[in-house]
C-alpha cells in the first residue's frame, strides 16, 4: 500500500524536471548582470523553499501524531524534516556557489536570506542526534515530534527576526514575481514544481523502504521465531508494537485466580513502560 | 435483596481523606519554586557557578581580545556571549535533580496540571539569571566596559529582563527535550543556541547604542518590541507542546 502510485509519481517528476531543464537552459533568457551563472538561481531558490515548507510539514506532521499517537504520523514527519535536510545541504551549497560566483565570497553576511537558512539548518541538524539519543521509540518519536513542532514554528520566527537585523539585500523572488520578466517567471515556476515533485517522489521511496524493512523484519521473525537483534536508530519503526505485544499472550490462558494474574501482568508491564535501565 | 443488605453491614463509610478539589495552578508553581529554590539554596548548584564562569569569561575576553576595554558593539558582543554561555551552565543543570532523584515521577503522580511545572522551572531559571546578572553586569562593568554602566542602567535593565525570559522560557523547553537524552550536556546547548539566536539578534542590537562611548544613546524600541513579541511567542510554543513531554 505504500508503494501505490510511485511509479507514476516518479514518472511526473522526471517529466517536469526536463523540461524545467530545458526552459532554463533553452528558453529563460540570460541575465544581463550576471550571465549564465544566475541559471544556478532555477535550481537554489526551489531547493531552499521547498526544504523550508518540507521542515514545516514535519511540525504540522509532529502536530497530527502528538493528537493521534500513531506512529506513522511521526515516519511522515521524520522522513519531511529527513529530506528537507537533504535539500537543504544542497541550498547551501548551491548558494555558496551562486554567492562566490556574482559576489566573490563563499559567504556573505549581510544576507538575511543565507544567514537564517543557516540558523534553521544548524537547529535541524540535531534533529537525528536528538532521536538517536532517546532509547525507548515511544518516548523517542514523542520527544522528536515535540521538537519538530517548536522548530516548525522557529522556522518563520528566525526568517522575521533576521531579516530585521539587516538591510534588503538579497533577491526576494517570492514577495514579487513581478519583477521577473514573463519567461523567467514561467521558468522558475516549473522548476519549483519539479523541485516539489522530487520531494514528494523522494519522501514517498522513504517511507516505502521503511515500510518494506519493517514487513521483511516482521516476517522473518514469524518465520523463524528468532527476535533479530535491532540496533539503536535514530529513524521511527512502524512494525515493532504489535509483535511486542504479541509474546505475552499466550502466557497468561488461565487467568483462575484473579491475583496473581494481575501481579504478573503488572509486573511484565512496568519494564516495558519504565525508564530503560542501562 | 435482603443477603445483598446482610453482606453489607451498615456502618460508616471508610474515612479516605480526598482532597476537596485540586489545588489551583498558582498553588502548585509556588509549591515547585519553593522546592526548587530550597534545592538550589542547600547544593548552591546553579548560580554561583554560572556567576564564577561570566567572570573567568570576562578575564578570558580581556586576554583574547588583548583589550584593557571594550565600548559599543564589542561589548555588547561580549556580554551578550558570555550571559548566554553562563545561562547554558544553569539550562543544563535544570531537570537533572529531577530526571535522576525521581522528580518527574513524584510530580506525575501528583493530581496537578502538568503545565505548572513549565512554569515554575522557568521563573526558578528567571531568577537564577536575574541573581546571577547582579553579579556578571557589574563585573562586566568593572573588568572590561569602559563607558560607566550608570547612565544607561535603566534601558539596559529593559533590555536584560526581556532577553531573560526569552531564555528562561526556551531553556526551560530545550532542558525538558534534553535531559531524557543520553547525550543531554552536549544536546542542550546544540538545541538551545540556534532557537536563541534572534534573542542574541534583538538584545545585542538593542545594547549596543547603551554601551557606546560617545553617551547613552537610547535603545530601539523596535528592538525591545521584537524581542518582547519572540517571548511572547516562544512562551505559548512551550505551553502548548510542554504537556507532551512529561508522559511516562
Amino acid at each position: 500500500m505504500y508503494g501505490r502510485g510511485l511509479r507514476p509519481l516518479s514518472l511526473a517528476t522526471a517529466a517536469a524536471f526536463t523540461v524545467a531543464l530545458g526552459l532554463v537552459f533553452f528558453y529563460a533568457p540570460l541575465e544581463a548582470d550576471q550571465g549564465f551563472v544566475q541559471k544556478i538561481f532555477y535550481v537554489h531558490v526551489p531547493l531552499a523553499i521547498v526544504s523550508l515548507c518540507g521542515f514545516v510539514l514535519g511540525g504540522l506532521l509532529a502536530i497530527q501524531h502528538l493528537r493521534t499517537r500513531d506512529s506513522r504520523w511521526d515516519m511522515r514527519s521524520y522522513v519531511a524534516i529527513h529530506m528537507s535536510l537533504i535539500l537543504g545541504v544542497g541550498t547551501l551549497i548551491t548558494g555558496s556557489i551562486w554567492a562566490k560566483a556574482s559576489w566573490g565570497h563563499w559567504w556573505v553576511w549581510d544576507e538575511p536570506t543565507l544567514v537564517s537558512f543557516l540558523i534553521v539548518f544548524l537547529l535541524y541538524a540535531t534533529y537525528q542526534p536528538l532521536r538517536f539519543s532517546i532509547e525507548d521509540p515511544e518516548r523517542q518519536s514523542r520527544y522528536a515530534s515535540v521538537f519538530a513542532i517548536a522548530a516548525g514554528a522557529f522556522v518563520p520566527l528566525n526568517f522575521a527576526a533576521v531579516r530585521m537585523s539587516t538591510g534588503y539585500v538579497h533577491p526576494r523572488v517570492l514577495g514579487d514575481t513581478s519583477n521577473l520578466p514573463g519567461p523567467m517567471a514561467l521558468t522558475f515556476l516549473v522548476s519549483l514544481l519539479a523541485m516539489a515533485l522530487l520531494y514528494a517522489t523522494l519522501c514517498k521511496y522513504e517511507m516505502t523502504a521503511k515500510h518494506a524493512r519493517g514487513q521483511v523484519r516482521a516476517l522473518r521473525r514469524k518465520l523463524s521465531g528468532e527476535v533479530p537483534a535491532q540496533g539503536r536508530s535514530a529513524a521511527p519503526r512502524l512494525s515493532g508494537p504489535p509483535a511486542l505485544s504479541g509474546t505475552p499472550a499466550p502466557s497468561a490462558p488461565a487467568p483462575l485466580s484473579p491475583r496473581p494474574a494481575g501481579a504478573t501482568a503488572t509486573g511484565s508491564t512496568t519494564p516495558a513502560v519504565g525508564r530503560p535501565g542501562g | 435483596m435482603s443477603t445483598g443488605s446482610a453482606t453489607h453491614p451498615p456502618s460508616t463509610p471508610p474515612t479516605i481523606r480526598v482532597h476537596p478539589r485540586p489545588p489551583g495552578v498558582a498553588a502548585v508553581v509556588l509549591a515547585l519554586l519553593r522546592k526548587e529554590f530550597l534545592v538550589e539554596l542547600r547544593t548552591l548548584e546553579s548560580v554561583p557557578g554560572m556567576a564564577l564562569f561570566a567572570v573567568s569569561t570576562f578575564v578570558v575576553f580581556h586576554f583574547a581580545l588583548d583589550a584593557t576595554s571594550v565600548s559599543g558593539k564589542e561589548a555588547s558582543g561580549v556580554l551578550w556571549v558570555t550571559l548566554l554561555f553562563a545561562a547554558m551552565l544553569g539550562v543544563n543543570r535544570l531537570f537533572v535533580a529531577d530526571a535522576e532523584q525521581g522528580g518527574f515521577d513524584a510530580f506525575l503522580l501528583a493530581p496537578v496540571d502538568r503545565s505548572a511545572l513549565l512554569i515554575a522551572k522557568a521563573l526558578a531559571l528567571l531568577a537564577y539569571l536575574v541573581v546571577f546578572e547582579l553579579v556578571a553586569v557589574p563585573a562586566f562593568g568593572l573588568l572590561l566596559l569602559e563607558p560607566s554602566l550608570g547612565q544607561s542602567m535603566p534601558d539596559l535593565l529593559a533590555v536584560l529582563a526581556l532577553a531573560d525570559i526569552g531564555i528562561a522560557v526556551i531553556g526551560t523547553l530545550v532542558a525538558a527535550l534534553a535531559v531524557q537524552t543520553r547525550a543531554r550536556d552536549l544536546l542542550g546547548p546544540l538545541l538551545a543556541l540556534p532557537l536563541l539566536v534572534p534573542i542574541v539578534i534583538g538584545a545585542a542590537k538593542a545594547s549596543a547604542p547603551l554601551l557606546a562611548i560617545t553617551g547613552a544613546g537610547g535603545s530601539p524600541t523596535r528592538w525591545l518590541l521584537g524581542l518582547a513579541l519572540y517571548d511572547l511567542v516562544f512562551g505559548l510554543i512551550a505551553y502548548a507542546v510542554f504537556d507532551f513531554l512529561l508522559e511516562d
